[in-house]
């Protein structure tokens, strides 16, 4: 039996990347999943959360928990997202008996999709090809919240045509931090060209990674320096899906 | 010491700016950064023992009025004294009124961030004292008048041509080429003091309740020469830097230097137990410890209670990709880098330090080399609760919390807003796929372009597919 | 004073919700005794002391018995063109010196060059030397002089810190006034973190160990 999986659509891929959005879909249904999508979905609330607004956190929280109630798992295609609703829901309901269960139900059956891909569904390969040599920067979230580290190396190892060069200092920030890199866009745009830097050291033409703030900020960056570095959210290589324009390049005429 | 930290920005601003600030902080950054993770590979227990560092801080949170009063007991019985001092200004005067009553000239300080924190050199020195920091890096940043820039490695922002200078003007010429001729020149300069000395003054990296010792930890021995040769001996402290017996120091000993410097221990380990004994021919006449609270009793049993685990070890400043950027004088204060972001708010107020809390990415490699497991994000995220609910957080960026609060909670309008700025934005991207100038959003494109968004958002696409 | 002592221990009280510890729970605090983790090592504890100590700059001498010391620490000075003088810690005065070489049992001071002392343990785990300061072993000896040579036995060397701690608790006398756990040459990093040897100790530090 296909288990039923809500897709959380993150802000940054509604509004920016809807094809990593398509390219999470076509992964799970491959992987034997029943995509659904709910319409009541907004935003995790974690802008508010590390604002410091909690009760602005908590009112979205309840949004997104009364939203994904009935799903086998809840997966999402970013570390940071998901890495909210599966560590801090709990804790922003800690002092609520009413909600505090059903944020722990949420948080318990919620995961970033290459984890889920791997991790639950066990996938050890995609049937798809990338003819490029790509580096892939550890998004922090989802490193050190979630664990994920191996299993986008263990899919993208299975890409036709892909090779991966890893670059030094992967698991460190690339600056991008929510409102820290509007908030201290110096500070931000050294941390950028820090982790730029190691992207160069690689050869890679092809930069990846699992959260779309730190591929627009680095995107954003990389354009604005000229660099021809593609880059791409890990979904869209492993679903096949990255033939398109990369982030913050060129798109073709829309029809 | 005076508070710097409403500066922050413009700190950084300059501290970004400085190529040999760059430089230096490069360097440190793969040193310490590299020389851990080899060491700690090396060692499987490691883990094992951050869990038992956290839980034996812990316990001694839980009880530190009975190890303070036990380690308080054991002090007086080898004959040392322990004073107490519940804020800074009760540490400098209990520092000054030893110095006073055994008619001090010159005092010698090994490295101790607790009297950085209560002040304690300008206080000696506007009461005449001569006051000679003796670690290597400290005595380099107190001839340029400068706050350490990293807890363990204050003089790290100089460069050696900058150190050669000071020590010019300082001793003078000819001025000095090579590190090593450095480092022998402040030998000889400080060797001097070290025996003219009458008081010595250091820290305590562990006070251990069981034995009554002050234990200190360092490379260079300036410490050992301090306490040893001054007629008195006086440790400043924090409070929570007790420990119950020997056995746990030998844990906290096995994370330390692996945690600060990459070194699987540091030169020296020193415990010292009171004063001079019979039939001694050396060591100090007399033997105290200032217990500092500061603060301290007041962060216990609250949010910010995981904090005073801290040991010190600079390890989460050496990965902090911010600290990294900027260097340790941006945060204005004593500490920096992601202990001192939060302890710096506790200590010296929320209202001085408002860039402190949020200058930081949330990233959590912090958290995952401090070797007693300090969840620092989540305390950096509790200060910016504490900014939220006590109106010190930028307003415009609470008014766009706001105001997103508002469309978020609202899906409709949430995904009709959207899907304008899908089309806006696309617009303004153009051919070119990117917007190079953000109208209103310079903070964003003054550095980046943003990356121009598909044109339709992606709930509106699926929505069109299922149909 | 007393006012900050009362009112700092008010407070943590109050932080933890009670107030003094009845007798029986600090009673029970003080029997406690941590079984920590320990750094585990095969290799055999002569042979790790000796890698350690040697691996930061520190250098080992081996002597069959003290005897053999004074030619030991004439070798020593030879070597490193020392004068026929130093600072010789009182438990190994008695030794068969030669006549020319002048020693005295310290404290060690200014002009100090040499210094000759006796340690309390090795640490095998870290390999560092650990000495118990006392009339017999005067700190100064230890920090002041450019050279420090170390007289260990090897039937002094332990493990691991926990049972160097269980000598220092079985000394008649107790706890040393200071302790001295010494892992090589003075170091520091300060510049440019260049390791430079002798910033204020020793800039030599020579284990001679005794025995087989």
């Amino acid at each position: 039996m296909s288990p039923r999986v809500g897709l959380f659509a993150t802000c940054l891929m509604n509004l920016f990347r809807p094809n990593v959005g398509f390219a999470a879909v076509k992964l799970l249904e491959d992987a034997g999943c029943s995509v659904e999508v709910p319409l009541a979905q907004t935003c995790c609330g974690q802008p508010g959360y590390n604002a410091g607004d909690f009760d602005a956190a908590r009112a979205l929280a309840k949004q997104v928990i009364a939203a994904f109630e009935g799903f086998d798992y809840v997966v999402g295609p970013s570390g940071s997202c998901m890495a909210t609703i599966r560590h801090d829901y709990p804790k922003l309901f800690a002092d609520d008996a009413d909600w505090r269960p059903r944020a722990e139900a949420l948080a318990a059956r919620s995961f970033e999709l290459l984890s889920f891909l791997a991790d639950v569904r066990g996938v050890r390969a995609v049937a798809a090809d990338y003819a490029g040599t790509v580096t892939y920067h550890d998004s922090c979230s989802g490193l050190r919240e979630l664990g994920v580290k191996a299993q986008p190396r263990l899919l993208l190892g299975s890409v036709g045509g892909l090779k991966l060069a890893e670059m030094s200092d992967t698991e460190v920030c690339c600056g991008f931090g929510g409102s820290f890199c509007v908030s201290y866009p110096e500070i931000s745009g050294r941390m950028a060209d820090d982790k730029l830097a190691c992207v160069a050291a690689t050869g890679a033409d092809t930069l990846l990674g699992g959260d779309l703030g730190c591929l627009l900020h680095l995107a954003g960056r990389l354009k604005r320096c000229g660099s021809p570095v593609k880059v791409f959210h890990t979904a869209e290589v492993l679903a096949g899906m990255a033939d398109g324009a990369g982030i913050g390049d060129q798109q073709e005429v829309q029809k | 010491m005076k508070v710097g930290s409403p500066r922050f920005k413009e700190k950084t601003l300059v501290a970004l700016a400085d190529p040999n600030l760059r430089q230096a902080l490069g360097q440190s950054r793969k040193g310490f950064v590299n020389g851990r993770a080899a060491l700690v590979a090396g060692v499987p227990e490691f883990e094992a023992m951050r869990d038992q560092a956290r839980d034996v801080k812990n316990h001694v949170l839980a009880n530190l009025d009975h190890y303070l009063e036990r380690f308080e007991a054991s002090v007086t019985a080898a004959g040392g004294h322990v004073h107490w001092a519940a804020d800074a200004e009760d540490a400098r005067r209990i520092v000054l009124d030893i110095c006073q009553r055994v008619d001090a000239k010159v005092v010698t300080k090994g490295k101790s961030m607790v009297s950085e924190e209560i002040g304690l050199n300008e206080a000696l020195e506007e009461q005449g004292y001569t006051v000679v920091e003796t670690d290597l890096g400290e005595y380099i940043i107190q001839l340029a008048h400068e706050p350490p820039s990293h807890i363990i490695a204050p003089a790290i922002h100089k460069t050696k041509a900058q150190v050669a200078e000071l020590f010019e003007a300082a001793h003078g010429g000819p001025r000095k080429t090579t590190v090593g001729e450095l480092v022998t020149e402040a030998r000889l300069v400080l060797r001097e003091k070290y025996f003219q000395a009458d008081v010595g003054i250091t820290g305590g990296n562990y006070l251990v309740a069981e034995t009554g010792s002050s234990i200190i930890v360092t490379n260079e021995g300036n410490g050992d020469l301090t306490q040893t040769l001054a007629r008195v001996h006086i440790v400043t402290s924090g409070i929570e830097r007790i420990v119950p017996t020997l056995d746990d120091v030998a844990l906290f000993l096995r994370i330390l230097a692996r945690s600060a410097t990459g070194q699987e221990t540091e030169t020296y380990t020193t415990l010292s137990t009171g004063p001079r004994r019979p039939g001694d021919v050396d060591g100090p006449e007399e033997y105290h410890v200032v217990l500092v609270d500061n603060g301290r009793s007041k962060m216990l049993g609250g949010k910010f209670q995981d904090m005073l685990r801290c040991i010190r070890c600079g390890a989460c400043m050496n990965h902090c990709p911010v600290y990294g950027a900027v260097g340790g004088h941006a945060y204005g204060w004593v500490y920096p880098g992601p202990m001192g972001a939060v302890l710096t708010p506790l200590f010296v107020g929320l209202d001085a330090t408002r860039d402190l809390p949020n200058a930081c990415t949330l990233n959590g490699r912090c958290q995952s080399v401090c070797p007693v497991r300090i969840p620092l994000p989540e305390l950096l995220r509790e200060l910016r609760h504490r900014q939220h609910e006590q109106g010190l957080r930028p307003p415009g960026q609470t008014r766009a919390i706001g105001a997103w609060r508002f469309v978020a909670e609202r899906p409709r309008l949430y995904q009709f807003a959207n899907r304008m700025a899908a089309r806006v934005l696309k617009k303004m991207g153009g051919s070119a796929g990117r917007i190079a100038n953000l109208p209103g959003g310079a903070a964003w494109s003054g550095l980046r372009d943003l990356p121009a968004p598909q044109g339709q958002t992606f709930l509106e696409l699926w929505q069109a597919r299922r149909k | 004073m007393s006012d900050a002592r009362q009112t700092i221990l008010g407070q943590i009280r109050a932080a933890l919700g009670r107030g003094p510890l009845p007798a029986d729970a600090a009673a029970a605090l003080d029997a406690r005794v941590p079984r920590h983790t320990r750094l585990g090592f095969d290799d055999d504890p002569i042979q790790r002391f000796i890698e350690k100590f040697e691996s930061r700059a520190g250098t080992v001498a081996r002597i069959a018995s003290l005897a053999e010391l004074p030619d030991a620490v004439a070798a020593y000075r030879h070597r490193h063109g020392l004068p026929p003088r130093a600072a010789v810690a009182r438990p190994l005065a008695g030794l068969a010196w030669p006549a020319d070489f002048i020693h005295h049992p310290g404290p060690a001071g200014k002009e100090e060059i040499l210094s000759v002392t006796p340690c309390l343990a090795g640490i095998a785990e870290i390999g560092s030397v650990m000495l118990a300061a006392g009339p017999d072993s005067p700190t100064t000896l230890n920090f002041v002089p450019d050279h420090h040579l170390a007289v260990l036995h090897t039937g002094q060397i332990v493990r691991h810190f926990e049972d160097a701690w269980a000598l220092l608790r079985a000394r008649p006398e107790g706890i040393p006034r200071t302790v001295n756990i010494v892992s090589g040459p003075s170091r520091t990093g300060d510049v440019e973190l260049t390791m430079q040897l002798g910033a204020h100790g020793p800039r030599s530090v020579q284990v001679i160990l005794v025995g087989a």
